[in-house]
């Protein structure tokens, strides 16, 4: 079951990149994060597993989706270079998986190594289990992240938020707030007496 | 199960954080004119977090949040260095930031916030937090490097900086994974004892490893991995180039050290990372040193120079004894002091709309500023090595503890390469005192910023006479952390 669900998952993670339609490499992305769910469901890991898909594929997925729609990306532009980049990146590659395969067709390198955890107890709650952890053992992690985040808002504000200089916006308080003198400037003049044009005279 | 930890050895941090998002809020109260008191709410932070690591220091490891934390005298000095560093780096880049419009509340919450991702890294004890705290201070910086938004230079280095940071945060996150498969830990402490003890999947074990070292020399800016550098440098506004370039190599040493002499200090492993060390170092002398002779541009001029100092770093390290780790931590107190300066004379000389990155700019500077030419000239001295400055010694020591080792041969190769390097750095002396200025306006600076930048000019001269209580301490709080 899991070489079923792992060999989806590469499949998908590979079409992510090469999909011609960004659109496509969306949908494919969502198929990899259902099938790394499914992976982790597997794991007794329930929660992990149902919280990847409300919120990976429910909701950032689903934006994502909105954004590539959206935005209308010039695919040719970006392709440029790439077959001539190509035979280095690849011969390189090559290179670097055969190292690697050498090096780790080793024994000690198997699932012998990691065994299948324990069935849990009944009455066990993976959440409940997590949520003490992650208050407890792992709250300065967790307090980081948070952090990061933050920071993360900060930058997307700071980088993006722009204040029109002429911008049609009108600020309400302004508005009330405004005074007679303001708006209405009251002239004294001295009257005069209208002339009457007389007869012939071209104005 | 014991649940109450130790908060204290943390206050420098939660006194950061706190204060950080206070600035975040007060700032949006203050108008574009009083902008000085966000910039002197940041100082006063800054220095209570220098003076609350100051108190909490102890000499004894202290370990809190679950063994996440960690507090002894290797990061009580790295996280006070790195506060003082800030400091200086915000008085420096006042006037420059003021000029360009990039002194807005953002500039000094995303630096405070840069700041408490460094001292995280400093303090991990854990590869979790410590690969957080690199993320926050990451993402920080890519921020900061695109604060100009009009700059189409800025906006493409911060792009480069984020791509390639993320590869190199991908690289170290697989090698940590596979330090957990082979290990089942995460914990440096643990970490070392299993590997000492050594594990059966020894291969998975050396696997992640070269990717961690990777990961390493790709934060350093280490040959073959330093593509990004002189980009980033040159393209970034000057503060944020002075900013990237000076704390975060504390941070970048102090997980070196966390990962590399603490974690995977056992003898058998010592002796698979110093090869890849190795080559790292002597490729970085070796190009650092050749392509910056090549440049025009004294940002990317410095870039080069700073690959060319992480190849003295690593030669530090890649030594594997105190001695070795407690050089390479002389070494790296001394770069950023160099830089620093360095840097801070670059932003001294710009003006509104005006940036002195070309080397011409600085002919005959000693004409129109004797002192600031005496000051620079102290700074290249001390960065090529010559005698009478900190840069030997710190050179020097690095040299020792490498020839310790008995690899002569490599001590050979880096001095070869130091005289190489030696010719930029006189170029620019050469520049400052025999040639006639392009612009013979004299040089004007706030009271600040010339006292800081005497102070740090004249510790030169003062370090590279007395370096020993600096050294002393270098060495006691390496061994006392590993």
């Amino acid at each position: 079951m899991f070489w079923f669900f792992a060999t989806i998952l590469v499949f998908a993670a590979l079409r992510v990149i090469t999909a011609r339609n960004p659109v496509h490499a969306a949908l494919f992305l969502v198929l990899a994060f259902c099938t790394s769910a499914g992976i982790w469901i597997q794991l007794e890991a329930e929660f992990l597993g149902i919280a990847l898909i409300l919120v990976y594929v429910g909701a950032v997925m689903v934006l994502f989706l909105f954004v590539v729609m959206m935005l209308d990306i010039n695919l040719t532009r970006l392709r440029e270079g790439f077959w001539s980049y190509l035979p280095v990146g690849a011969v390189v590659a090559v290179l670097l998986i055969l190292e690697m395969m050498v090096y780790l067709i080793q024994p000690y390198f198997g699932l012998v190594e990691a065994p299948r955890p324990d069935a849990a107890v009944a009455g066990y709650s993976n959440t409940k289990e997590l949520g003490r952890l992650i208050y407890t053992d792992y709250v300065y992690p967790f307090e980081l992240a948070a952090v990061i985040l933050l920071v993360a808002i900060v930058a997307a504000i700071a980088l993006t938020l722009r204040h029109r200089k002429h911008g049609k916006y009108i600020d309400p308080a302004a508005q009330i707030n405004v005074r007679r003198e303001d708006r209405v400037r009251i002239v004294s003049m001295p009257s005069v007496k209208k002339e009457t044009p007389k007869d012939g005279d071209p104005s | 199960m014991e649940y109450i930890t130790p908060l204290w050895p943390a206050y420098p941090e939660l006194f950061l954080l706190v204060m950080a998002c206070v600035i975040l809020v007060a700032d949006l109260f203050i108008s574009d004119d009083n902008r000085v008191f966000t910039y002197g709410l940041t100082q006063f932070t800054l220095a209570g977090c220098a003076v609350l690591t100051f108190f909490t220091g102890n000499a004894e490891p202290v370990y809190t949040f679950s063994g996440m934390f960690v507090d002894d005298l290797m990061a009580d000095a790295l996280k006070l260095l790195t506060c003082l560093a800030v400091i200086t780096i915000l008085v420096y880049s006042r006037a420059y930031t003021v000029a360009r419009g990039m002194f807005r509340g953002e500039f000094f919450t995303l630096a405070l916030f840069a700041t408490l991702g460094m001292m995280v890294m400093i303090s991990a004890n854990h590869l979790l937090t410590l690969y957080l705290g690199l993320e926050l201070l990451s993402l920080s910086l890519y921020a900061m490097v695109a604060l100009q938004r009009d700059s189409v230079q800025a906006t493409e280095a911060a792009m480069k900086y984020f791509v390639l940071g993320a590869l190199a945060s991908g690289m170290l996150l697989y090698g940590m994974s596979m330090l957990y498969g082979a290990t089942g830990t995460l914990e440096i402490t643990a970490l070392a004892q299993l590997s000492g003890e050594g594990v059966r999947a020894q291969a998975v074990l050396v696997f992640g490893l070269v990717f961690i070292v990777a990961g390493l020399g790709f934060k350093l800016g280490a040959v073959p991995f330093h593509m990004w550098v002189p980009d980033v440098y040159q393209g970034a506004p000057t503060a944020v180039t002075l900013f990237i370039g000076s704390a975060p190599k504390f941070a970048a040493f102090a997980i070196v050290m966390r990962l590399l002499a603490q974690a995977m200090g056992a003898d058998a492993l010592v002796e698979e990372w110093r090869q890849m060390l190795l080559i790292m170092a002597v490729l970085s002398l070796a190009i650092g040193n050749l392509a910056a002779i090549m440049q025009t541009n004294l940002k990317r001029m410095l870039a080069y120079s700073t690959i060319s100092h992480m190849g003295f770093l690593l030669l530090g390290v890649l030594s594997g004894t105190i001695d070795g780790y407690g050089a390479g931590m002389f070494y790296v107190v001394v770069y950023v002091l160099m830089t620093l300066g360095a840097f801070g004379i670059i932003l001294l000389l710009s003006r509104d709309g005006f940036e002195a990155e070309n080397l011409d700019d600085y002919k005959g500077l000693n004409q129109r500023s004797p002192w600031y030419a005496f000051l620079m000239l102290l700074l290249m001295f001390s960065m090529a090595g010559i005698p009478p400055t900190v840069g030997f010694y710190a050179k020097l020591s690095v040299l020792q503890a490498v020839v310790q080792i008995g690899w002569w041969w490599v001590a050979v190769i880096a001095v070869v390469f130091s005289l190489i390097g030696a010719f930029y750095y006189l170029r620019i002396v050469k520049l400052m005192y025999f040639d006639a200025p392009l612009d013979p306006a004299p040089v004007t600076a706030s009271g600040d910023v010339r006292a800081l930048l005497t102070v740090n000019g004249l510790a030169m001269l003062l370090l590279g006479i007395v370096p020993q209580p600096l050294m002393v301490l270098c060495i006691e709080a390496v061994r006392a952390s590993i």
